[in-house]
């Protein structure tokens, strides 16, 4: 009785990551995807934010969205995990609903 | 000031890149837009800030998301006589980079120099 939550848009940029992190609750997941990737990365200002939602949230991001932006997966955030495409479709399949952060 | 050449008046352009790569079209449009000026003789400038420093990050392999590195074409500027690019310092510190991420050579400056630049163009283009 899950939900994934897609956000797609750059932390920097747009809200839509705020508002995804403020209406998560217990036992759903966030994947990161397109500008969102630049989220999962360490050394940023929204590092810490990320890191803290880790700790009470499954977060994934989408490799190849990290690497089509030329970031190194191991500059990603202890506690979010890389999945590639087949990944992101487990993710789906395991939750009740998908809520995409458009 | 507007100098002449032997085409006509030159300008001072200034296109400003504030989107990240690849999520949207403007990064490509506004290289587009900045290679045609590049034709007719102008003088162009480049601003990279706030997302915008995401397109000059090296290392892009899109092939996995099924889309055209565009990159390279950063790097072909040079050819052709546009070599004035500007990073924002606040907006690469905001995002852990630094000017070894980048892949083309710049002048990283700060905001406030940035928008003392910026006044002095006679065009701005921002996307």
């Amino acid at each position: 009785m899950s939900t994934l939550h897609t956000v797609n848009k750059s932390p920097f940029e747009r809200s839509n990551l705020d508002s995804c992190l403020g209406h998560v609750v217990a036992g759903d997941s966030i994947i990161l995807i397109e500008d969102a990737v630049y989220a999962a990365l360490s050394g940023t200002s929204v590092t810490a934010r990320m890191a803290d939602a880790a700790k009470q949230f499954r977060i994934c991001v989408l490799g190849p969205d990290l690497q089509a932006r030329g970031m190194d997966t191991g500059a990603v955030i202890d506690g979010i995990t890389v999945v590639d495409y087949g990944g992101f479709v487990d993710l789906a399949a395991e939750s009740r609903v998908v809520n995409a952060w458009l | 000031m507007e100098e002449e050449n032997e085409s006509g008046v030159v300008k001072k352009f200034m296109y400003v890149n504030r989107k990240a790569p690849y999520g949207t079209i403007y990064a490509l449009e506004v290289l587009e837009m900045v290679l045609i000026s590049a034709a007719f003789d102008q003088d162009v400038h480049m601003a990279f800030l706030d997302d915008g420093v995401y397109e000059i990050k090296k290392g892009h392999t899109p092939k996995g998301v099924g889309m055209k590195n565009f990159s390279p074409t950063y790097r072909a500027l040079e050819g052709y006589d546009i070599e004035k690019l500007y990073v924002e310092k606040e907006s690469l510190e905001e995002r852990g980079l630094t000017e070894d991420d980048l892949l083309v050579p710049v002048e990283v400056m700060s905001r406030a120099d940035l928008a003392k630049l910026m006044s002095e163009m006679d065009v701005v283009l921002t996307a």
